[in-house]
């Protein structure tokens, strides 16, 4: 049981400092342009809840943030599962270990835009290899005119891209089962999906719980990727929440409105990932 | 069993190394050659597009402010986030939980609009352009995980430990420093890895707080278009290059990620 204690803010005092400085300011600043109609930083004037009433009932915010919802469903329906398996199927010792530790979290540390721009360039069908194998296979695959190819190929991309986080997580969660466990497994002669379902997924599940947090929180906000890969098109096939916000803010300059708008999108980010903290902590208490 | 484990291992390395090797490809290759038509290996392989980076100025003293402020922020995140990840895994205290999500929501902001207002703040204490306002900037989102993983690893930690080494006549720091931290360093290791990879890969913020002194390596690669178009050969050089840091961080800690990123209650 943990000792109650209030000298224990002294300690996470810092924290709170430096956080606050970047979140706080940049915060209130959005929340005062939410309420303005401003034209140039001497012409602005106050407008209430009108943006509010006015991006709530704008049909381009309701078709992103469905394509958005989709989109990050898909996203946790792969990778989670993927990582899991990717997890366990690693080598546990021996030189196999340092080199699919490495091979794996090479996807992770390539800047987004260049991320981009490899499945730009691997998905045409003219000089990439998996736009050119796909088409010689007789598939008629073109992501840029073709939405339904636009949409699989920012999916495939993110699941190239981010899969190994989810990996990386499990891998190290399952490191942290005790082999006593294991053997006591093989005394009963547990089958390998009982040790899994009553082993290693209960153990999992906190690891599991940080992943599918922050895969939710990356994928709700995806911009850069399908911003090189795609530009949003062909139409509005891949144009997601933060693309359509990025659009109002600097392509159409309608500060007010964007604040607006980012500020509900936040809140909608915030609410699905507190149902996901509130799981994660009330079993916490139990345990 | 084995077998099959293996096989699903390799296919899955497969699947990440095919996107690689394209980079690695294009980046030996020249534009004619990446834009003339498939080839799986450079057919007339070069070194011009690597020449590029490591001769311009402009290319090179990026990597270095990307550098620069990825390990100021990576020192930081961990100098901070420390002792907040002793208090969260120890103490309970007023507003504990509330404050813990709430650092974990500044994770959430979508950037966009978040650019102008992180820009003014920034102009305002006069640290526009400098490798610090990055460090600063993205200790927003790099502190509230590096306190999220190693309260993790803190809470495997017994606290009998902690209690023997007060009778022993520790006093605090002197505890914390010489044998709290020792036996949390795989944790400290994945930590600076996490901390190094979200900081590396940033673009937004990293472009809106710099313009000519402190401009990071990926900003520089958004540069690459020219009037001729795209200089893919350059851009993948440049990526190939960014990839080696990260390889270098990664191969440190693996020892420490394999012993297990325990995560505390798990």
């Amino acid at each position: 049981m943990k000792t109650y204690n209030n000298k224990a803010w002294w300690l996470v005092l810092p924290v709170f400092v430096l956080v606050a400085f970047s979140a706080i300011i940049p915060m209130m600043t959005v929340v005062n342009y939410s309420v303005q109609d401003i034209f140039d930083p001497s012409t602005r004037y106050f407008v209430g809840t009108e943006w509010y009433r006015e991006i709530l009932a704008d049909p381009r915010l309701h078709d992103s943030l469905v394509r958005q919802f989709i989109y990050s469903f898909c996203v946790l329906a792969i990778e989670v599962p993927l990582g899991i398996i990717v997890a366990l199927s690693m080598p546990r010792r021996g030189l196999g270990v340092p080199f699919s530790l490495i091979l794996l979290s090479l996807p992770l540390l390539v800047p987004w835009n260049v991320v981009g721009t490899i499945w730009q360039i691997i998905g045409r069908e003219d000089i990439g290899l998996y736009g050119w194998t796909l088409n010689s296979l007789g598939l008629d695959y073109n992501y840029a005119s073709n939405p339904r190819d636009a949409w699989i190929t920012v999916l495939v991309m993110d699941v190239w891209h981010w899969t190994s986080l989810v990996a990386l997580l499990c891998y190290s969660g399952l490191r942290s089962i005790p082999d006593v466990y294991y053997q006591a497994a093989r005394i009963d002669r547990a089958s390998h999906w009982a040790v899994f379902r009553f082993i290693q997924l209960p153990k999992l599940k906190n690891v599991l719980l940080i992943a599918v947090m922050l895969r939710f929180m990356d994928s709700f906000m995806i911009y850069t990727e399908p911003f090189v890969l795609t530009g949003g098109g062909p139409g509005t096939a891949t144009t997601f929440l933060s693309q359509t916000l990025t659009q109002m803010a600097l392509g159409q300059f309608d500060l007010g409105r964007a604040a607006a708008f980012s500020l509900i999108y936040f809140l909608i980010i915030l609410l699905v990932t507190w149902v996901f903290y509130t799981a994660m902590t009330h079993n916490d208490d139990k345990g | 069993m084995r077998l099959r484990k293996s096989l699903v291992m390799l296919g899955y390395l497969l699947f990440v190394l095919v996107p690689i090797y394209w980079l690695v490809n294009m980046s030996f290759k020249s534009n004619r050659e990446i834009l003339g038509g498939l080839t799986l290996w450079p057919t007339a392989p070069t070194l011009d597009n690597y020449r590029v980076i490591l001769t311009e100025p402009t290319w090179y003293m990026s990597y270095l402010n990307s550098l620069s402020y990825v390990s100021m922020n990576m020192l930081i995140s961990l100098l901070v986030a420390l002792p907040a990840a002793y208090a969260f895994s120890r103490y309970r205290f007023l507003g504990d939980k509330h404050m813990f999500f709430w650092l974990l929501t500044n994770r959430m902001a979508p950037p966009a609009v978040f650019l102008l207002p992180f820009f003014q703040l920034y102009s305002a204490v006069g640290l526009f352009d400098t490798p610090i306002a990055v460090a600063l900037a993205h200790c927003l989102f790099n502190v509230p995980l590096a306190v999220w993983i190693l309260e993790g690893f803190m809470s495997s930690v017994p606290k009998e430990i902690d209690e023997t080494a007060y009778i022993d006549g520790y006093t605090f720091p002197k505890f914390f420093i010489r044998i709290f931290l020792p036996m949390i360093r795989p944790g400290i290791g994945v930590t600076a890895f996490f901390c190094f990879m979200f900081s590396w890969v940033e673009l937004l913020l990293a472009r809106t707080l710099t313009s000519v002194d402190a401009k990071p390596i990926v900003a520089q690669m958004t540069r690459t278009v020219s009037a001729s178009g795209i200089d893919w050969g350059v851009l993948a050089a440049a990526g190939v290059v960014a990839l080696l840091p990260g390889i270098a961080v990664i191969y440190f800690v693996r020892n420490h990620v394999a012993k297990g990123f325990a995560l505390g209650r798990v």
